[in-house]
This record gives C-alpha cells, structure tokens and sequence, in this order.
C-alpha cells in the first residue's frame, strides 16, 4: 500500500504572529516557517505504517509557494520516499484554500493511487478543518477525522476518534481518508545522516495549472485583528465562592 | 548556497528537537548526582553528531565548522557537558583525519564517525598543563609496540570512552623538545589504568580522569600519520578548531544566562513592575546581550575563515577569549538578576556559574590567548 500525506508550510508554531499593519492578514516575511505540527503527526504515522510492514511507500506532497520544498525535505528527512511539490502561489503571503487544496490532492490522487491519505486535522494558521473531509467527498472515500489510533485491517481501517465527550471507535472503507488529532503518536526528530540523505530522495515539482485546478481565493479577508490581550484574573477565597461564581456568573455548571 | 542554509537550518532544528526532547528534562538531575548521561550518549550517536565534521568519505556528514560551532552553541546552551561528549572526541578524530595516515584514516574515522570508538586527548600531565612539551609520558618502541609508561590527568571521556589520542614523548632527549613528542591512537587495554575520576566544581555528569599507563603497549602503526617527531605539531594544527570549539561552547552558556534573566525579568516583580523595568535590570540585559551577540558573531567569523582555509589563529584566540569571558560574566549577572533564588540549586543559574569558568582555562587558558593575540597583532603590523 502506498501512504499520501499532504504537508503544509506554516508559521512555526512557537513565533509570536503579527497582524500586517494594513490588516489583511499576519506577517509572514522573515518569520520562521515549519511544517504544521498536525502533519508531521500524519507523517509519523505514515512512516510507522511502512516501518510495521503495513506500507510500502510514503509520498509527501506540499502545495503552495516554492518554499515548501523545505517543508517536504523535513519530510523526508524523518523518512516519507518522495516528494511531490505543487507549486500554486508566489506570494508567501497566499493562501491556498481547502477546496482548492483538495482538488489538486485529488488529482495527484488520481494519478499516484494510494490507498491511503494521512491529513492532519487542520492547519494552525488559518485553523480551517476541511481540506480532509472535502478531498473525501471529492475522491468519494470514506473519512475517519481526528484520529487518535489508526489500525489497518485488510480493506478496512479501524480509527479512533477524539469527539466531544470521549472517543469513538469506528471501522471504515479502504481507500480511506484520516485526518489526525495530536494524541496520535509524538513525531520523530529527524537524525543527521537522514537530513543528508534526504537531499538525494526525489522531490518533484508541478505546477496547479499542469494538473488543471484554479486556484483563485473564493474568500475574501474582512479585517484581521490581534485578540484582546488576556485580563487579571480574579482570586476566590473559597471553593463555594468559586462554585457560586461558575454557577452565577460565568453560568458553567 | 541556498541549498546549504536550508540544510543547515533543517539540521539546527533537528538539533533543537533532539535538545528539548531528550536532553533539557534531564539536565538538573543528572547534574545534581554527577552522573553519567548514557541514555543522552546513544541518543548522541543515533542523531550521527559523533561523525559530524568527520568527512562523508568516511561515513561522517562532512559539516562546516561554521555548523558544528551553531550545533555547539545549541548543546552547550542546554548542557555544556554534553557538548564535552563530542568536542574532545572530534578534536581527536580530527587529528587523525589531518594528520594519519591512510591506513589509519580507513580504520578509525569510521568507527569515530559512529562513536563504536570514542574518547579524546591526552595531553595533560600534573606538571604540564599550557607547557606541554614538559610532559614526562613515555612510549619506547618495541618491536612492533610502542610501551608506554606514565601519568596524565584531566582527562576528558576517559572513563566511559574507549580511546584517545594520546602525547606522548618518543624520544625524551631532543632539542628542541617537540621533536620528541608523538601523538599514538590509543585504546584501552592491559596497562591503560583509569586512576581515578576526578571531582570537579562544575561540568559535572562527564567523565574527567587521572591516566596511569604502566608498560601499555600500543602497535606501532597507531603513531599519528607514522613518522615520530610530529605531535605536538598535529595536536597544535588542531587548535584553532579546538578553540572555535571551546568559543561556541562560551556562546551557548552566555545564551542560556541570558535567556534565563530575560525570562524571569519579565515575571518577577518589585514595587509594582516587572524587575525588567527597573533600569538596573536593564542595564545588565542590555551587556548581557550585547556580549552575546558579539561572542557568536567572532566565532561565526573565525569558523567562516577556517571554513575557507584563510589565516584564523588570532580570530579563533580572540573569539575563545571573549566568549568564554562573556559566559562567566552573563553566569554572574544572570545570577544576580535572580536575586537569591539565582543562588538556589533549584534553579540552573548556579549550574551556569559552575560550568563558565572551565572555559577560561581548557584548550589554552584566557592568560595565553591574550598573550598570543598580543604577538600576533604585533606580528601581522611589524613597526
Ligand atoms: C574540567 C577539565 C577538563 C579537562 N579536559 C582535558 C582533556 O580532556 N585533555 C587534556 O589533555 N587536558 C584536559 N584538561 C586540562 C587543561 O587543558 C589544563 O588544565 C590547561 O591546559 C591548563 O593547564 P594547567 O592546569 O596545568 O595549568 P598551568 O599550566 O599550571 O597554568 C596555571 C596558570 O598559569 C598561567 N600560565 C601558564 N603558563 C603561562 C605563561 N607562559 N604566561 C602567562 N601565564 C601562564 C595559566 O594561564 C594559568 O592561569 C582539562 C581541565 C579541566 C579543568
Ligand atoms: C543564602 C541566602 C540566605 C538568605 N538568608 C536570609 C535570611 O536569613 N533572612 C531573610 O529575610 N532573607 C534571607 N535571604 C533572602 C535575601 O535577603 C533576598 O534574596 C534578597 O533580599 C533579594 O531579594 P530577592 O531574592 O527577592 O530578589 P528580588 O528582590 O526579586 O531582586 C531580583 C533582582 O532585581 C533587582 N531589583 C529589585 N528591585 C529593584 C529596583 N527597585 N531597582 C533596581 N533593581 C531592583 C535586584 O537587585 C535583583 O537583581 C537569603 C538569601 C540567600 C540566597
């Protein structure tokens, strides 16, 4: 079985953002770009299923600016076979969004047929939540999001997922679409003799005109804004006060 | 060249990962009992930084000093004893790798690349320390043996190491005295007695030992590069690294001092506001950031230039001096910033107090390196 998992280069999760001075989106030049945490998940996952057998290749793919490269030799560092760049933005400052994302996944889908897609759940930095469940309902595959144990099972795959309340366990269809959730697995640091030898793994390069996929945003940024800085708390002198006040006031319990 | 920052950047980033995740959780308690990381070790050689400026040729990753000294900031702003691990280790695998022969080159720098063989230098004696052609370490060749006879000490990775280069006197009479002195690959075995470890104020956790060689009888074709005569030579070509080495270790510990009084200056308060906003506060931020700053940029300087094969001797004096100064003095004010809890062992800045001052005396004492500035700025613009 062949794994795809699709990565995108994002602000490091451990920058301070900035919103632009003219509001239309946060500051992305010179800042520190890595890929999304939730992805690097998916991509542990995936080479952990090639590690036990249960796959034999993992295929990382990256849309968006020419950088991404980075994102994808990240990738194949910690031990993805290949990479497919598409490249669909010379802005670093464009996004590409989710149904857009989707179309071109699903037409390297078409082409690469693997019998699994490994998502992250989101992107930490538009936070969208969608580009897995719309490639699903475009590749029409079944869809298990928010993964927290993946088990491959024949055709099926059986996935727990981290659902308001609790987890649920279901069994779904190959070829499958997950998208992972945080608790999945901690992804591995890539060692020194692998970043040197990923320089060699294919990497290799389209454009989202070759595969025929407009790209042009169907969203229009409003504003955006810094949130409101955090207040003082306040301190109770009890644990009934503390109760009223959950009970009272924030209206909680 | 663009090729060569990313990969830089991915190998920094996965040295980061490596420190926040296998080492920092770590630090305070094995430094607290003095001991051994092991577990920090195997991680070490997994990560491949045995091999790092071992050439690719040799199953190393061929690094540029400019890389290796950000990897040694980076470890030392963690743990500098960690960043001890590799550093003497390297000194000698470099060694060999300038100075061996092809022979040698084959069968070590591999298994140095690995860390299967791993140690340092032995150079120290207890009466010869920065006078190295003093030493009293003997090898006479018999047959096809060297036999060695004699004491060093301050030895770093000696004890859970397995080899090291080891200064030895050939020929005890010459004049002038280097002339004598030899540099042997030397592993453990029947005769190579590890004396004792020593105990130390700081860089605590790795091993630092007393030698005692008694009729220890090293193969004659372990003799660095095989002609005798030459080790103090190759021990001194391999300064300048050693010192760049020594000047990112420097670089590390004034970051982690100062990242440390940035932090808590913003969280700790008095008289209403952050100690951060009393202007004495930031007074020693502001020095302490400064040296930093300066400390990284002469030795990222001098590894450009030994990089490039250009003269480097007094940038890489220079950049060992001022870094490792600037450590002891962040490690200070850092300290003082803290008010008493900088005083507490429940805190690392008395860690980085410890650990600063070895800078100042190892790999040629701040006296010399001064010293040698000194002739060499002379030397360069004769009257
Ligand atoms: C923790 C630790 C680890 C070490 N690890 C190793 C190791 O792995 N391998 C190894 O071989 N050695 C190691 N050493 C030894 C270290 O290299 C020596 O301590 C150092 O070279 C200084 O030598 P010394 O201690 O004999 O001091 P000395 O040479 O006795 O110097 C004493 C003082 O005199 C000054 N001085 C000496 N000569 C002159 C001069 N001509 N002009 C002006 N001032 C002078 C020095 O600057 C110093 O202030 C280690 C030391 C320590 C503390
Ligand atoms: C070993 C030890 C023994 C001790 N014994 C005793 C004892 O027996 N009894 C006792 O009561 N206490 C004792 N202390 C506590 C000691 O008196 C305090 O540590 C000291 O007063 C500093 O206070 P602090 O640690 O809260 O530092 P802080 O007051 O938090 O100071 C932190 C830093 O901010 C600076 N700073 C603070 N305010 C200002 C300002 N307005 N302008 C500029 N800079 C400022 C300080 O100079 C310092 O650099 C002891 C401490 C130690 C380490």
């Amino acid at each position: 079985m062949k794994v795809l998992v699709p990565v995108k280069r994002v602000i490091d999760y451990n920058v301070k953002v900035r919103v632009k001075a003219d509001g239309s989106g946060v500051d992305l030049a010179n800042v520190k770009m890595s890929m999304n945490p939730f992805d690097e998940i998916a991509v542990e996952e995936a080479i952990r299923l090639k590690e036990k057998g249960a796959a034999e290749e993992v295929v990382v793919v990256s849309i968006g600016v020419k950088q991404a490269q980075e994102t994808l030799r990240t990738a194949l560092a910690m031990g993805a076979d290949r990479a497919i760049l598409v490249v669909a933005a010379d802005d670093v400052h464009q996004d590409i969004e989710p149904l857009a994302v989707a179309k071109i996944l699903k037409a390297v889908i078409d082409e690469e047929q693997p019998g699994l897609v490994l998502a992250g759940k989101q992107a930490i930095d538009n936070d969208m939540n969608a580009t897995g469940q719309m490639l699903s309902a475009l590749l029409g595959w079944s869809q298990a999001t928010f993964a927290s144990k993946l088990e491959i099972e024949g055709d099926s795959a059986s996935v727990t997922r981290e659902v308001d309340g609790g987890l649920q366990t279901i069994k779904v269809k190959m070829p499958c679409v997950v998208t992972v959730d945080l608790r999945l697995n901690e992804p591995r640091y890539a060692s020194l003799p692998n970043i040197m030898k990923a320089k060699k793994k294919p990497l290799d390069e389209k454009t989202a005109a070759d595969l025929g996929v407009d790209v042009t945003p169907r969203l229009t940024v409003v504003k955006t804004t810094e949130p409101e800085g955090r207040k003082a708390g306040i301190k109770v002198e009890s644990v009934d006060e503390l109760i009223k006040k959950l009970k009272d006031e924030a209206g909680v319990i | 060249m663009n090729e060569q920052i990313e990969q830089e950047q991915m190998i920094l980033d996965s040295v980061d990962k490596f420190l926040r995740t296998d080492v920092d959780p770590y630090v305070h308690d094995l430094e607290a009992k003095d001991e051994y990381p092991a577990e920090i070790v195997e991680k070490m050689k997994e990560m491949g930084l045995f091999g790092c400026i071992i050439s690719e040729d040799y199953g190393g990753l061929g690094l540029s000093t400019q890389t290796y000294a950000k990897i040694i900031e980076r470890i030392s702003r963690s743990w500098m004893s960690v960043s001890g691990i590799i550093n003497s280790h390297l000194i000698m695998a470099s060694a060999v790798q300038r100075a061996g022969t092809q022979a040698q080159k084959s069968e070590y720098l591999p298994r140095f690349a690995t860390g299967e063989l791993r140690g340092g230098i032995g150079l120290t004696e207890p009466d010869a320390g920065t006078d190295l052609q003093a030493i009293r370490t003997v090898a006479v060749k018999d047959g096809e043996d060297y036999v060695v006879n004699g004491t060093k000490t301050w030895i770093t990775n000696s004890m859970y190491g397995n080899t090291i280069a080891l200064l030895v006197k050939t020929d005890p009479k010459a004049e002038p005295r280097h002339r004598g002195m030899s540099l042997l690959i030397a592993e453990k075995g029947p005769g190579f007695n590890v004396a004792r470890k020593l105990e130390k104020l700081g860089y605590r956790g790795i091993d630092t030992c007393e030698l005692e060689f008694k009729d220890y009888r090293v193969p004659a074709d372990r003799l660095i590069g095989g002609v005798e005569g030459r080790g103090l030579q190759q021990i001194l070509s391999g300064l300048e690294l050693g010192r760049i080495n020594v000047a990112a270790r420097g670089v590390g510990v004034a970051r982690a001092a100062l990242d440390m009084a940035v932090a808590y200056a913003q969280q700790r308060k008095t008289f209403g506001k952050p100690i951060g906003e009393h202007q004495a506060i930031q007074l020693m931020l502001g020095e302490m950031a400064t040296r930093t700053e300066a400390a990284r940029l002469l030795t990222d300087n001098a590894a450009r230039a030994y990089d490039a094969g250009e003269r480097c001797d007094m940038e890489a004096g220079m950049a060992k001096y001022f870094a490792t100064e600037a450590a002891v003095t962040n490690a200070m004010d850092s300290m003082r910033v803290h008010g008493g809890y900088g005083y507490s062992r429940e805190f690392d800045i008395e860690r980085l107090y410890r650990d600063a001052p070895l800078l100042t005396i190892g790999e040629g004492t701040n006296e010399l390196q001064r010293i040698i500035i000194a002739k060499q700025i002379m030397e360069r613009n004769p009257a």
